[in-house]
């Protein structure tokens, strides 16, 4: 782990409970601030767990509880008085299929927004543009945010939903398999879309694939039935791997 | 060869003897309706040839000399099911979202199962408990508040004076409300059970509440579902008879108070069939019985027509 890059967010200790299922063991981690981060590893192997943890997703259903601890601005994720509304805003997330609200391409992006400030017709036009084009999907739905984000094609709905969790302006964007949904061409455009966003925010990625974890990240974290089993920048984890289970997995010969 | 060849003439003949069969299953039910609407006509005839489109307008019910106007039963069936439906659709919707958002699992089951057996009891036993039960206890604890409080408010107030009998308008909606609620709940339920986890994942990661989740995100998406729940009780509204006639009080009198006596097509009906003697007082009747079966119609016509009307603005939105 890098000492000169500073750290936006601090896992520590951190335990994972479905009912009384245990998905995550002890993890430790600290996700760099302003640099993608890549969670990879098979099937339940707790990574779109850990991933969830970071905005409390899980607190939507009974029975899952965390332990420890995970500290994004001196503030622990997991204290029981933590406002999750402000949470949320702070920490943004994308899913595996593109999941546009039933309303206008205009709203869905202003949608978030509306959620925490007040803004003059003109400053939400603003930040909808803003955040279209952050996206890069401006060329193409400039002519028509009055109708349906439920028109556009996979990969641009999964752009706008980039984009509407990007107009909330978080710190950190969760990418929970970002791409699994989409054809190759579209998967492309997401990946350099995430090469950019990386300027501004603080991106954690879910994949299953480990050819986008190796050209999309900048460190890479290998877990396997709940523990972190090697973490460290994506070209020394995918080069060199330090333990044999990583080795194997990234090899092919496994998993 | 030759056995292969007679098999396969058999099954085509079998076939298109099924093929026919269903088809004339699928035209016996529109033979049917023509002909439920065709008796009706015929036996409403006499009816509208004696009071023509003045038997709509009119408030007269007078068997004795042979005057009759199908207003207030209009006009009963129509505010009944109206008010039962602002009570029923704000509870259902209350209901829905607690079963499928807020309520802990372990009551989730019990809860639901509850709503269905609601549904199944039958109308007559609303009636009876609408007529012995709630009644009384509305007559004493309700309807006098709501006759010095809510009657004393201007524009609203003069609907709502009145002796406090138990029976009456307000009575009949309540219980009607009470008997759609489970209809629509059940409906509103099912569907918003089936919004997709990760829709609302992404409206609750925006970090919107409960609340803003269901009315931005969930309710838009279901709305053709929760539309025709609601449609489904309305039906049931119109045409419910038994309870109705329990608690409505069969007064053939115009007034303008919910909590006076009034009456129903349905109630109407079932109560004077029995009694009706000459050809007039039974053809008003049966007039009384097309023109319920021609507000169901347009009710449903026009809930059909707004769905495609939706649907048609996404489909062009997208």
């Amino acid at each position: 782990m890098n000492a000169t890059t500073p750290h936006r967010i601090v896992v520590k200790d951190l335990n994972f409970y479905y009912g009384k299922f245990r998905a995550l063991k002890d993890i430790n981690l600290d996700i760099a601030d302003k640099k993608v981060t890549a969670f990879i590893g098979p099937s339940g192997c707790g990574k779109s767990t850990l991933l969830r943890t970071f905005n409390r997703m899980y607190q939507l259903y009974p029975n899952q509880t965390a332990t420890g601890s995970i500290m994004l601005d001196g503030d622990n994720i997991l204290d029981r008085n933590q406002d999750l509304n402000k949470l949320r805003a702070k920490v943004g997330m994308v899913f595996q299929k593109p999941t546009p609200f039933p309303m206008s391409i205009y709203d869905n992006i202003a949608f978030g927004v509306k959620l925490y400030h007040n803004l003059s017709r003109n400053d939400m036009d603003e930040r909808v543009e803003w955040a279209l084009k952050k996206a890069a999907l401006w060329v193409e739905v400039k002519d028509k945010l009055k109708q349906s984000g439920m028109g556009l094609s996979g990969g641009q709905q999964q752009r706008l939903c980039i984009a509407r969790a990007i107009a909330v302006k978080p710190q950190v964007l969760l990418l929970d398999e970002p791409t699994s949904a989409l054809d190759p061409i579209s998967t492309a455009h997401i990946e350099k879309l995430i090469d950019e966003l990386k300027e501004d925010f603080t991106i954690v990625i879910v994949t299953h694939n480990m050819q986008q974890a190796a050209r999309v990240s900048d460190y890479t974290a290998y877990m396997y039935m709940g523990d972190l089993v090697e973490f460290g920048e994506t070209s020394s984890v995918f080069t060199n791997p330090k333990r044999k289970e990583t080795e194997d997995y990234i090899t092919g010969r496994f998993g | 060869m030759f056995l292969h060849e007679a098999r396969l003439k058999r099954q085509s003949l079998l076939d298109s003897l099924f093929r026919n069969l269903t088809r004339l299953a699928a035209i016996g039910v529109l033979l049917l309706l023509a002909s439920i609407l065709f008796s009706l006509v015929m036996g409403s005839m006499p009816a509208i040839h004696a009071f023509g489109f003045g038997f709509l307008k009119s408030a007269d019910w007078d068997p004795v000399n042979d005057k009759f106007g199908a207003l207030i039963p209009i006009i009963g069936t129509l505010v009944t099911s109206g008010i039962a439906l602002l009570i029923a659709i704000p509870v259902s919707f209350g209901i829905a979202l607690f079963l499928t958002e807020l309520s802990p699992r372990a009551l989730r089951r019990p809860l639901g199962v509850a709503i269905e057996l609601l549904a199944g009891i039958p109308s007559i036993i609303y009636g009876m408990w609408g007529l012995f039960v709630f009644a009384p206890l509305f007559a004493d604890h309700v309807e006098p508040w709501i006759s010095d409080h809510i009657g004393a408010l201007p524009y609203v107030g003069p609907f709502f004076v009145g002796p406090p009998m138990g029976i009456g308008m307000l009575t009949a909606s309540i219980i009607l409300a009470i008997m759609v609620i489970p209809f629509i709940s059940s409906v509103m339920r099912d569907v918003f059970d089936v919004v997709p986890a990760m829709l609302k994942e992404s409206a609750y990661g925006l970090g919107s509440t409960t609340w803003e989740v269901v009315m931005k995100v969930v309710l838009p998406y279901t709305k053709v579902g929760v539309a025709g729940g609601i449609m489904l009780g309305l039906g049931r509204a119109l045409g419910e008879t038994m309870a109705v006639t329990f608690v409505i009080g069969n007064a053939h009198e115009l007034s303008k108070s919910l909590l006076n006596p009034g009456n129903s097509i349905s109630s109407a009906l079932a109560n004077e069939f029995t009694e009706a003697v000459g050809e007039l007082y039974t053809s008003s009747l049966i007039e009384l019985g097309l023109i319920l079966f021609f507000i169901t119609f347009v009710v449903l016509s026009i809930a059909r027509f707004m769905l495609y009307r939706l649907g048609k603005r996404e489909g062009k939105a997208s």
